[in-house]
């Protein structure tokens, strides 16, 4: 509650958190009040410009664009969550592993965070993606998870490593605490704020993840996401053709949804990294 | 070994990332190799199966199949593929791609590359650049050129890449018809060293660079202004000012020592923004790397795929390594021996 009072302090955390609600609601409660056609309907012909049957126009299979957008936001919405579930627990798991354990496991788990690192995780993304020859956007958010954790596991054990030197800890270590309920209970809670924001890092990162493979053909089967909108808007040249309608919804909704999450980011660390905010 | 390197931080310094730079190319050969294989069955039937359904005829099929089975070396066991695989990708054989049979796959990304360094090393530099002295004014300056120059970077840094390339084509060459829509060169030009060419290239080269150069600035700026700002935080500064060293002197100090970081993070930029920059490039059907891989997953050219992969891998390993060797000139703790691992 505490926490929450002083989030709510911060005006970059609440115009954020405002925002990516509003996108949220839209994609969760749109389809059932907003619209009465299915995302796979066809309700015109090809780019059929906006109109009151058609409030958005219609995309390249004459599909509603106003509804495709809901169910886009959506499965985008939700992919981003899984890969950023998927790769935060990872990264905290391997992090505080790493930062707690000095020594040969230390060693073990940060070069092998470190040599991911430095491979460019679109190139695995492509790779993993064209070798599933079934993807669901679950699927696709465990993809994108898996690929996203060195960041994460990377901060999270210099904060870990920071902690364990806490008097706290001695204290607990003193007291016979074992290992586990060690970092369970004297290192994670400690942590929590930035594992959130990390967390919603992860999330941004996951979104905009499925938008770049969507787009490149890799995209979820059978499902519309905010990435294979653009997709089919971008090989049937709606660009050049100026059917805005195709393309400008989903462009908007990423970004806003990207922005909102990076500036709810920038909020807490204000609140959380006070040598952040300026003095003068 | 120990001999080698006394007195010689810089040395061992070197030395110790190259051989990370090792241990990741061999990881990043090695995933390239074994993902694609978890592909349940025979790949090559996999994919010869969905060309079928494609409408390919039956005796190009044939003829395909055999030379992919043989390509891979698929009759074999996986260890002795892995070592053809291998042995090949040192050769610079990358295989023969599916969509342009019979064109060797690294002959038709030999064509792409240049189009992509020649994008984006000069959008990434420019943009950190840039990016650097706009985040560091902003920290400096405070109050409302902070406010503006934060938001703006806020704004320009959420923009995803290929969102802002689409609104550009949208903008600037379809409503208001100022650049090209598409492609690097005039149709009927062919890529040659003449000035009309170059002119020509350049008149398609700022939209797809200018979108990108955008929104780096933006990522950087903000990375920058944190750094500054915790800089100007610091003891050293206040007893500089205290002691009435001149502002300019002060700034100097901070950016000096705010930018190390900022280099670390021009190593990574080139690792993360290469997804975004892929696509953006086929956005603007730019003749790049971004475009071949969008037609290849179309098409299911698995070795073109597989070589695109790995040819990004290479280069941005490289363009990291480059990039600490710098760190390593720049940072004097390193040449002091002080820290040998960041």
């Amino acid at each position: 509650m505490e926490l929450i009072r002083i989030l709510l302090r911060s005006s970059r955390f609440v115009t954020g958190f405002g925002i990516i609600a509003s996108v949220l609601a839209f994609a969760l409660l749109g389809p059932t009040l907003l619209t009465d056609v299915g995302p796979f309907q066809r309700v015109g012909g090809l780019f059929d410009p906006p109109s009151s049957d058609a409030l958005l126009g219609t995309d390249n299979f004459g599909r509603d664009v106003f509804t495709q957008l809901m169910y886009g936001t959506r499965t985008s919405l939700f992919i981003g969550l899984v890969a950023g579930f998927v790769a935060t627990a990872i990264g905290v798991a391997i992090g505080t592993l790493a930062g707690y354990f000095s020594g040969v496991i230390e060693e073990a788990l940060m070069g092998l965070t470190n040599v991911l690192i430095t491979i460019p995780p679109i190139v695995v993304l492509i790779l993993l993606s064209v070798a599933v020859d079934t993807r669901t956007a679950t699927t696709m958010g465990v993809i994108i998870g898996v690929t996203a954790w060195p960041w994460t596991a990377r901060a999270v054990r210099a904060q870990t490593s920071s902690l364990r030197t806490r008097e706290h800890v001695d204290i607990a270590r003193i007291s016979g605490v074992g290992s586990l309920e060690m970092m369970l209970v004297e290192i994670l809670p400690y942590m929590f704020s930035y594992i959130f924001m990390a967390f919603i890092l992860q999330l941004t990162g996951g979104i905009l993840a499925e938008a770049t493979l969507s787009m490149l053909g890799l995209g979820p089967f059978q499902t519309v996401s905010l990435g294979t909108m653009l997709h089919w808007s971008l090989l049937w040249e709606s660009v050049r053709v100026g059917a805005w309608w195709a393309f400008v919804p989903a462009t908007i909704f990423l970004s806003i949804s990207s922005f909102s999450l990076i500036l709810m980011n920038a909020g807490m660390d204000e609140i959380f990294n006070p040598t952040l905010r300026h003095t003068r | 070994m120990v001999r080698v390197f006394r007195n010689r931080p810089y040395l061992l310094y070197l030395t110790r990332k190259a051989v990370w730079y090792l241990v990741a190319f061999v990881a990043a050969v090695a995933l390239n190799f074994f993902l694609p294989r978890l592909i349940p069955g025979n790949p090559v039937s996999v994919i010869v199966g969905q060309m079928a359904a494609g409408g390919v005829d039956s005796a190009t099929l044939e003829r395909l199949y055999n030379a992919f089975i043989r390509d891979f070396g698929l009759d074999q066991p996986l260890h002795v593929q892995f070592w053809i695989y291998l042995t090949g990708v040192l050769q610079g054989d990358l295989g023969t791609s599916f969509m342009l049979y019979p064109s060797k796959v690294w002959d038709v990304i030999r064509q792409a590359l240049p189009w992509t360094i020649a994008l984006q090393v000069p959008a990434i530099l420019v943009g950190w650049i840039v990016g650097n002295v706009l985040g560091a004014l902003a920290a400096y300056k405070g109050g409302g050129f902070d406010r503006v120059a934060f938001t703006g970077s806020l704004v320009l840094s959420s923009i995803p890449y290929f969102c802002l390339a689409i609104i550009f084509v949208y903008l600037f060459a379809v409503r208001w018809p100022l650049f090209p829509a598409a492609g690097g060169y005039s149709f009927g030009y062919f890529p040659e060293w003449s000035w009309s060419f170059f002119v020509d290239a350049l008149y398609h080269y700022v939209m797809p660079f200018l979108s990108l150069v955008l929104v780096a600035i933006g990522g950087q700026a903000i990375g920058m202004r944190e750094m500054a700002i915790y800089e100007l935080n610091t003891d050293y500064v206040n007893y500089a000012k205290k002691l009435g060293i001149s502002d300019r002197r002060v700034v100097r100090y901070v950016f000096r020592n705010a930018v190390l970081p900022q280099i670390t993070g021009l190593a990574i930029s080139f690792g993360t923004l290469i997804g975004g920059a892929l696509v953006t490039e086929a956005v603007f059907s730019y003749p790049g790397l971004g475009s071949l891989l969008f037609s290849a997953i179309r098409q299911v050219d698995y070795p073109m795929i597989q070589g695109i992969t790995l040819i990004i891998t290479l280069t941005v390993l490289l363009a990291n390594f480059l990039v600490d060797i710098a760190y390593g000139f720049i940072d004097p703790r390193i040449r002091a021996g002080q820290v040998g691992e960041r």
